[in-house]
């Protein structure tokens, strides 16, 4: 809804300290890759931000990104800071159902026409308008109705991304990302299953620090942080290098935390902070935990050919296939020498 | 279906099948020719001995050619052994050979590996140099000379651009190498690389032929 308070005055209130703060404004330039100058930018654009009407949207999803993002750690600053944005809309944290529900999106949306951010989970199905909707209005009606006053579009997941698991072969409900939809708003993808939640925070500091949307690379992410694969900065790189390898999750080299690349890890061809920014508080990561990059962050991850196949293996084919061209070979291999002999034998008879 | 997962699927697949097809054209196509009948009392006898006895002669320069031939050669072995060690004994491509075969082998530290393809790169270049400024070499080679050394040398060189990137994107180099290979697969049967698969047959045949007429194997 429409309101007055800035953010600063809201953390103030909440009992943020200056100190507090200001870590968390050069954590986020530093995760933007700004110089150290643009510190006291941010927190002066931040301090004086209004709080931004936001309308979350959540379609064919399964509400991993909003625990992502609400279960983080409690409290983070960037939750407090999440918490400072004017969340008008969202299934599962908003206290009105029903009619009171949809009313709530439409009052923000009138009131901050031109303004509003909406942000997105989970993939819009074409296939059937009846296969998901949300108060009798079908997710492609309802996300287009909402996106068009809006001043951009924040896709959060790899569902909203690029279609996710919902789209994932045979789809069967023709599920689409937000991208393939919305072609006239500026849009920004958080990929990731769940996707980080600092990414999220950071995305949208950016927006209120310089009223703009990060610098986006070809798949429409944030290059400051799907800017690197997660092998690029793997703290296992070493290894790799190194040539040495787990072969199996319960061996020596699983234990002595050697590279994961022969059970699967797609960290090679991922793009995301998972390496640097980690999870829970900076905690831990997949590869920290044990377990081969899924490679969430990547368009199809879901259908890349296995979890637990290593990158560098290939389809060379089936059994039937081989064989066939086996004896594809065999017969062109025959054909050819019989009609050698044949010359020869005319060869041999003329002369 | 992106460039990565049509280098993997759909590419290398093709690969794989013209590859088979065409070694079994190549090599069939000759075992079954034709031999032409020889009456003739044979000076000695041998068969297999001989055949071995060239296969293995003929790894080295005959004594009137050791001198004029060492240049070559030398550089022939590096690249030979090297493209042997680059291909078997990177970690990844063991990998790729344990999930189609089965069976695995350990395989050297990456940077050795980088080390040994710099210096097979290194040969290659410096023996197209010779074929090319050699006035004899010039002359009698032809485009599946230069071609065979392009498709040799392509996967050499896209593998080793893949850890120095130049700002392109892992994926899209994975593709390429993986594209270079299906390139140099599909190549392989039909052009004078056959000679990875016909060198000890066609040295064996003639070490026979040799042998029966009482020549030196």
């Amino acid at each position: 809804m429409k309101n007055d308070r800035t953010l600063g005055d809201i953390l103030t209130a909440r009992g943020i300290s200056r100190r507090g703060f200001m870590k968390y404004c050069a954590a986020t330039a530093s995760l933007l890759a700004l110089p150290p100058s643009m510190i006291p930018r941010i927190a002066s654009a931040l301090e004086g931000a209004k709080r931004p009407s936001v309308i979350w949207l959540s379609f064919q999803e399964c509400t991993g990104c909003t625990e992502s993002l609400t279960r983080s750690s409690a409290p983070t600053l960037e939750n407090l800071i999440f918490d400072s944005i004017s969340l008008d809309y969202h299934h599962t944290l908003q206290a009105a159902s029903g009619e009171a529900a949809e009313e709530a999106r439409h009052a923000a949306m009138r009131e901050n026409q031109g303004e509003y951010l909406v942000l997105v989970d989970g993939s819009i199905p074409l296939g059937n308008p009846g296969y998901s909707t949300i108060a009798g209005i079908s997710n492609v009606d309802m996300l287009e109705e909402t996106v068009e006053g809006a001043a951009a579009v924040v896709a959060v997941g790899s569902c909203a991304a690029f279609g996710g698991v919902p789209g994932a072969n045979p789809n069967p409900t023709g599920a689409v990302s937000v991208r393939d939809l919305v072609k006239d708003k500026p849009i920004v993808n958080v990929p990731g299953c769940p996707p980080i939640p600092m990414v999220i925070t950071a995305v949208l500091s950016q927006f209120l620090t310089f009223g703009q949307l990060p610098e986006l690379d070809i798949y429409g992410r944030p290059v400051a942080f799907f800017g690197q694969t997660i092998h690029d900065r793997c703290y296992r790189r070493p290894f790799y290098e190194q040539g040495r390898f787990a072969d199996t999750f319960d061996d020596e080299g699983a234990r002595k935390g050697w590279c994961l690349f022969k059970l699967g890890c797609k960290g090679p061809i991922t793009y995301n902070a998972c390496a640097t920014v980690k999870w829970n508080s900076g905690t831990s990561f997949p590869i920290e935990a044990g377990h081969p990059c899924l490679g969430c962050s990547e368009p199809g991850f879901w259908d890349k050919g296995g979890f637990y196949r290593p990158l560098s293996t290939g389809d060379i084919g089936n059994a039937a296939g081989l064989a066939g061209a086996a004896a594809a070979g065999v017969a062109l291999g025959a054909t050819a020498a019989a009609m050698a002999r044949r010359r020869q034998k005319r060869i041999a008879e003329e002369g | 279906m992106d460039i990565l997962d049509f280098a993997r699927g759909p590419a290398l697949q093709t690969a794989v099948y013209v590859f088979i097809a065409g070694i079994l054209w190549r090599l069939l196509g000759i075992v079954m020719l034709q031999k032409k009948p020889d009456f003739s009392q044979p000076r000695k006898k041998t068969g297999l001995g001989a055949a071995l006895g060239t296969i293995y002669s003929r790894s080295f320069s005959a004594p009137a050619f050791k001198e004029s031939s060492q240049y070559p050669k030398i550089l022939g072995y590096v690249l030979h052994i090297g493209l042997f060690l680059v291909v078997f004994l990177f970690v990844p491509h063991i990998v790729f050979f344990q999930d189609v075969f089965g069976l695995g082998w350990p395989g050297l530290p990456n940077n050795a590996i980088y080390f040994i393809g710099v210096v097979t790169v290194g040969c290659g270049v410096a023996l197209l140099i010779r074929r090319m400024t050699h006035p004899v070499l010039r002359l009698i080679s032809n485009f599946d000379d230069y071609f065979s050394w392009f498709v040799t040398m392509l996967p050499v060189v896209t593998g080793l651009i893949m850890p120095i990137r130049f700002g392109v994107r892992y994926e899209t180099l994975l593709a390429i190498h993986i594209l270079s290979v299906s390139v140099l697969l599909i190549w392989l049967p039909f052009g004078k690389l056959a000679h990875t698969f016909l060198v000890f047959y066609t040295r064996g045949t003639t070490g026979m032929l040799l042998g029966r007429r009482g020549a030196r194997t």
